[in-house]
């Protein structure tokens, strides 16, 4: 167990920080915030404080995921709520400390939100359209608590489903996961109570577990926010499987862009450690586990899970053919469990409130909720926690509040390099891992880019291509050549030398790439080409046919070939 | 040089999983893989350079020549190329007058491309020595490499 007393002082000090005797202060410090300058804003804030002889306590949190309004802050006065303010300057951000803390001025031109019923015109933090569409179940601490402090993870009911766990047979675990319906979130969707099982059965020791976050897909980043602002669900969620499944050893594996994700897991670890959650016979029981951090080293395939066994073991990053799946055989060849960070924040509220729970929400086949980074031509961008069900349009113009510049929507891409482009007539289609299949896109890690009339869908077809191509590890002959040919087709026809023929060979390439490639990457690096063909057919036709480029973007088809500055 | 190689090489045991591990420090240390640190890396590892290399030359972050001072990396990840990522890097290009993976002459800059830097929803985005800069145009990428340019020269 925890001890009482540890988890006794974690939630007397969160009492203290929610309650307060003087004010407290949150500033969002993912990358988002720090890129926003929430850096600049932290000292204007302290200097005021100490220029104002203000006592006030400042915690550095994560990302709330409405990354459109950093840099963020929240105060919560004594005996006044949270309330968050949006888009700071170290101005404004110092105003904050002289009008609201000295002179009781809420300032609602600032403020986004109350955590609780409107203010002085602040509406409902979670009244508003893009938090009121989600259901944060993974999400539910990021930018709540401070990423660096395992006493605010205890408080808010950290590792109570360890305990809990530690406290039942690993079959029950599995057993749980399973009926709850969670599929994989890191993009093959498959079921993580099946995977577990398979994993649990085979007898052969030591067995490893895995946290892929390596979180490849340009475009998406809800890996890194979970990591940089809430590490110890992830942790949890890989105590809780590798308890279940019996592992000793465990690794996660971040990739190398990410320094910050990095530290603050880094950190999150030492704490667990010191607190008796890591180690040899954790909290009193047989159970012995520890976790090490692998940092990736910058290639695309080794999110795929046998090239990133083989990265781990120190090699090239290649993947090998499946089976034996890595349940089976993994690293060393010993049985090892791979899941996806976002899964593995789910863990500890199934094993919380059980399968029943989980089941309850999302649709028929996919449970639960998913997780997206909505970028691109929209409005609010930032990451969101919706159920599984929810439709396209929901998410781009309810929560996303839709194209920004009075322009047009066009598209959707899902699924990064290996998902794919969806148009405005599946704007009602319901968000799920087959009905995306069935669209020709895959729900991907949760990757979601938004583009307006000024996106030329043969350009974007073309940009997946070249990085298919350059990230094709090499090894087999589709991936490797096809991928080349097709980006190759791809910028003749956005240079204006396109074929009648080359819609047809694009096809053709495709099915062969998709049937023959050893891995996921060359199965789904067709994708994006396929469904731009499928939802936008017209636009290859101007291309070729007329020598035009619709949206202005092919620089060598626009003004008859004069490059427009 | 060798020192620090060295110094590397003793915090790991002489294991091939902690391959990855030590070039990533060693190139921490040295800001790339020099051949000496390849040769001091394969006798550690007991296995062949070509081995080392194979591996190193595997994973883009790894650098086999020096790079300059400060590193420019261009984020072209799908959100930054639909909000203008293409034009941030050509004007890195011609503000530097150098393309990706090269140093300029003074060897004060190099110029890399990225495909993400997780900060996504700020597109388009580029990194100038490990600070992320969001909302990037133009404009924006000429005033940061003046005023980088201009406290360097404050500060000499
Ligand atoms: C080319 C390629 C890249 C992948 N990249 C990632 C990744 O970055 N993160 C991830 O979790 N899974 C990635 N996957 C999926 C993994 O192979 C694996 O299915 C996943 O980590 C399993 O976790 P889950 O069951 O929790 O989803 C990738 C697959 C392929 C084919
Ligand atoms: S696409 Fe540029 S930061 Fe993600």
């Amino acid at each position: 167990m925890i001890t009482a007393d540890f988890r006794a002082m974690a939630e007397s000090d969160w009492q203290s920080i929610t309650d307060p005797s003087i004010p407290q202060i949150f500033i969002g410090m993912a990358t988002c915030g720090e890129a926003a300058g929430a850096l600049s804003i932290y000292k204007a804030m302290e200097s005021a404080l100490i220029k104002n002889r203000i006592k006030a306590r400042i915690h550095k949190t994560g990302c709330l995921g409405m990354c459109y309004c950093e840099p963020m802050v929240d105060i919560i006065k004594p005996g006044q709520p949270r309330i968050t303010y949006k888009n700071l300057t170290p101005e404004t951000a110092s105003e904050l400390i002289t009008d609201y803390l000295i002179n009781g001025n809420y300032r609602p031109d600032l403020a986004l939100g109350v955590w609780g019923k409107e203010l002085d015109g602040i509406p409902n933090l979670f009244g508003l359209d893009f938090m009121k569409f989600q259901q944060r179940t993974a999400l539910k601490n990021i930018g709540v608590i401070n990423p660096e402090d395992i006493s605010q993870y205890v408080a808010c009911g950290g590792y109570k489903a360890f305990e809990k766990a530690l406290g039942t047979s690993q079959q029950n675990i599995i057993d749980e996961v399973e009926k709850s319906g969670l599929r994989g979130l890191g993009g093959a969707g498959f079921p993580t109570g099946l995977k577990w099982k398979a994993c649990y059965k085979t007898q052969s020791f030591p067995k490893y577990m895995i946290c892929n976050a390596d979180e490849g897909d340009p475009g998406a980043y809800m890996d890194r926010s979970l990591l940089e602002s809430d590490p110890h669900s992830v942790l949890e969620g890989m105590l809780i499987a590798a308890y279940a499944i019996g592992c000793s050893r465990g690794y996660i594996y971040i990739r190398d862009e990410y320094p910050l994700a990095i530290k603050r897991m880094a950190i999150a670890i030492d704490q667990t450690r010191q607190y008796g959650l890591l180690g040899d016979n954790i909290l009193d029981s047989d159970f012995s586990f520890d976790i090490e951090i692998r940092e990736g080293a910058g290639a695309f395939v080794c999110g795929e899970e046998s090239a990133l066994l083989a990265s781990i073991e120190g090699n090239r990053g290649m993947p090998r053919h499946r089976p034996p799946y890595p349940a089976e055989s993994g690293l060393w060849g010993k049985p090892t469990d791979i899941n996806n960070v976002k899964t593995l924040a789910n863990i500890p509220a199934i094993i919380t409130n059980g399968a029943e729970w989980f089941a309850g929400r999302g649709t028929e086949s996919s449970k639960g909720t998913a997780i997206f980074a909505l970028t691109g031509k929209v409005a609010n961008r930032g990451l969101i926690e919706v159920p599984m069900g929810i439709t396209i349009r929901r998410i781009i113009y309810d929560i996303g509040g839709g194209v920004p510049d009075g322009k047009k929507f066009k598209a959707v891409q899902t699924g990064g390099p290996s998902g794919g482009c969806l148009p405005a007539e599946l704007l009602d289609l319901p968000i799920a891992f087959d009905s995306l299949a069935a669209a020709g896109s895959i729900m991907g890690s949760g990757g979601m880019v938004v583009l307006d009339e000024d996106t030329c869908m043969v350009d974007v077809a073309r940009f997946f291509l070249d990085f298919a191509q350059q990230e094709s590890c090499g090894q087999c002959i589709p991936c490797r050549l096809g991928t080349k040919q097709m980006f190759e087709i791809l910028d003749d026809i956005t240079k204006g030398n396109g074929k009648q023929t080359d819609v047809d060979v694009l096809l053709e390439l495709s099915d062969s790439i998709v049937r023959t490639s050893l891995c996921g990457l060359g199965r789904t690096a067709p994708n994006p080409v396929l469904t731009t063909i499928r939802y936008f057919r017209n636009e290859y036709d101007a291309h070729i046919n007329d020598k035009k480029c619709p949206a202005n973007v092919c620089q060598a088809l626009v003004n008859g070939g004069q490059v427009d500055e | 040089m060798a020192t620090t190689v060295i110094n590397v090489l003793n915090q790991y045991s002489r294991d091939r999983r902690n391959l990855i591990p030590i070039l990533q420090k060693v190139q921490e240390k040295e800001k790339y893989l020099s051949s000496e640190s390849i040769s001091e890396i394969s006798i550690y590892l007991g296995i062949s350079e070509n081995d080392v290399y194979s591996v190193a030359s595997f994973y883009s972050q790894f650098r086999f020549i020096k790079p300059g001072e400060h590193t420019v990396k261009v984020c072209l990840g799908t959100a930054c190329h639909v909000r203008g990522g293409a034009r941030v890097l050509e004007t890195v290009e011609r503000e530097l007058k150098i393309k990706p993976g090269q140093t300029t002459a003074d060897g004060k800059y190099s110029l890399e491309t990225v495909a993400c830097i997780g900060a996504c929803a700020l597109a388009p985005t580029m990194v100038l020595d490990n600070e992320v800069q969001r909302s990037m145009t133009p404009q924006k990428v000429v005033d940061l490499l003046k005023s980088k340019n201009k406290a360097e020269n404050d500060a000499k």
